[in-house]
């Protein structure tokens, strides 16, 4: 089977600003992929590009085997596209928008009903309903269908759960874990670290490049240092006295704890803990106990910018 | 954290018609706490929300913020509250300066001391540099930073924060909740809503509303042992999906 998208040296600019810097990339057929980073980071852009909307500045792109900038009416057909901005029209009701779609790309609801069924189906009992005066995870729903509709065989998706509450989302993932199950390719992009554990394969980007490309697994298994989860009953006075702390390589908040990397390798997991609260112990901090933790995504992205993140301390 | 309450509800009640949105909720929080308002797409948290900040009245029960009730003090409270959006905070044509000086403005503070307050917030955000240069031309994390800042150049008891930290990557994300906690840790309450429960675990405490009642509140980690996961999401998600279908 050939691969569904083969990307090298893409690149685009606006003006000054290098939004995709010399992407290269292979999603396989079948394969749910992820992009994941920030506002900012070239998602929209390189999904506009796969999608034909953009032109690359240089590269390539060959999605399904057709060059995005050549081929393009022969692409456009077989490719369903879900930008990050809801795009539909708020005026017509669900049903007409998924007929309009349907009628675009030569085709009709009645013809293409089985395809969408999953989701169609929560969406029927508000099929007159204005699309506009649907709530956000119903609102998400129906641009799936209308992206669906005409059968592409790849699916973009562009920041599909950007706004969703927690149970749209996980609906969500669920419903593109069936799709992916019918054998379809998705590319999905996501500011969010916890959806990338969704994704058979993931990209994370930053500032228009690609900072790492391998399976969740594989990413987090790359983290290189032992991993610790430091709790205490005043978190903020913590952070600040673990960054006087002599042995500290990295201290960062992390939800309800503070993640903490040692200076020194090599050493046995249960000293470095008993460094660390007998320390923090030591300035009076109370409640607290460090223990060892798997790394997440998001410690991994942590560790991949290192510190070329965007600084507040950077000149703009 | 001290024992003042900065926001205390009791049986608060907010109806529309035959349809209760806020249905009988109570709560306490405490001044310098960080608190998680969540609740899922039609659960009644913007309605909640609306009465807290004066916006909208109560149909019954009572509730103080700041020290003012929401009744009859409604003005002084939105003098006593600061509001960030993540999506919408400041006008991206403005110059930095300028829009510090439009929301002085807006927040009523003569003249002479928005003069001062600005040159004191520029100074501590480093960005003298950039004071007449225009929003949109700044980057993500600073802006964000920006208003923060100016959520609180009226030094309010209490910030509501809508998303902070959306869409940011996380090494900007971990130096916006340093900013959070230095600012509780002044004194200021701080209310953030938001959709995602990874950044609800970075609060003191949180309230998950359900169908127009307060489903559960308490610690992250004991909302995690009460519901026997490790999770926060799972933990939204076993609240919120008894009801199964979403509101169209």
């Amino acid at each position: 089977m050939t691969d569904a998208v083969v990307v090298e040296g893409l690149t685009k600019r606006f003006g000054s600003t290098t939004a995709v810097h010399e992407v290269s990339l292979v999603v396989r057929t079948g394969e749910l992929f992820g992009c994941i980073g920030a506002d900012g980071a070239g998602k929209t852009s390189l999904f506009r590009m796969l999608a034909t909307l953009l032109l690359p500045d240089a590269g390539t792109a060959r999605v399904l085997g057709l060059d995005v900038a050549r081929d393009l009416w022969a692409l456009r057909p077989r490719l369903g596209y879900m930008p990050g901005r809801f795009s539909l029209y708020p005026d017509l009701s669900v049903e007409e928008n998924l007929r309009f779609f349907a009628s675009v790309f030569g085709t009709s609801l009645e013809r293409e009903y089985d395809q969408i069924a999953p989701i169609y189906v929560q969406l029927e009992p508000f099929r007159q309903r204005r699309a506009g005066a649907l709530s956000g995870g119903m609102k998400q729903k129906l641009a799936l269908c209308c992206a669906l509709v005409h059968r592409p065989d790849i699916l973009l998706l562009d920041e599909p759960t950007t706004g969703v509450d927690a149970v749209s989302r996980r609906e969500f993932w669920e419903l593109l874990a069936r799709f992916k199950a019918s054998g379809l390719t998705i590319i999905v992009s996501t500011p969010y670290m916890d959806e990338a554990t969704r994704c058979d394969r993931i990209a994370l980007m930053q500032q228009g490049r690609i900072l790492a490309l391998d399976t969740p697994d594989a990413i987090t298994r790359a983290f290189a240092r032992t991993l610790f989860a430091v709790r205490a009953n005043d978190r903020y006075r913590t952070l600040l006295a673990l960054r006087e702390y002599p042995h500290t390589h990295t201290i960062y908040p992390f939800g309800e704890v503070l993640h903490y990397t040692d200076r020194r390798t090599g050493l046995p997991a249960g000293s470095v803990a008993e460094g660390v609260t007998a320390f923090l112990a030591g300035r009076g901090l109370t409640g607290v106990s460090a223990g060892t933790i798997p790394a997440t995504i998001e410690d991994s992205f942590i560790a991949y910018l290192g510190g070329g993140a965007e600084s507040w301390h950077a000149s703009p | 954290m001290t024992d003042q309450i900065a926001i205390e509800a009791r049986e608060l009640t907010r109806t529309f018609a035959s349809f209760t949105a806020v249905d009988r909720i109570s709560l306490e929080v405490r001044a310098g706490e960080i608190f998680g308002f969540l609740g899922a797409n039609g659960a009644g948290k913007t309605t909640a929300m609306r009465m807290f900040i004066g916006l909208l009245a109560p149909s019954s029960g009572t509730a103080r913020v700041a020290g003012h009730d929401v009744y009859s003090g409604s003005e002084a409270i939105k003098r006593s509250i600061g509001y960030m959006s993540q999506r919408f905070s400041l006008y991206e044509d403005l110059t930095v300066r300028e829009n510090i000086r439009l929301y002085g403005g807006v927040y009523g503070l003569p003249d002479k001391e928005i003069r001062a307050r600005s040159e004191g917030m520029l100074a501590r955000l480093g960005m003298e540099q950039s004071a007449d240069t225009q929003v949109r031309a700044i980057p993500l994390g600073w802006r964000q930073k920006l208003s923060f800042s100016v959520a609180l150049l009226h030094r309010p008891q209490i910030v509501f924060l809508d998303e902070p930290t959306g869409g940011v990557d996380p090494i900007t994300r971990r130096q916006f909740w340093e900013l959070i906690y230095q600012t509780a840790a002044e004194g200021t309450t701080v209310l953030v809503t938001t959709h995602y429960m990874d950044e609800a675990e970075y609060c003191d405490r949180i309230s998950i509303m359900v169908a127009g009642r307060i489903g559960a509140m308490g610690t992250p980690a004991e909302l995690k042992r009460e519901f026997v996961t490790d999770s926060m999401d799972e933990v939204f998600v076993r609240l919120a999906r008894p009801s199964q279908v979403e509101a169209p």
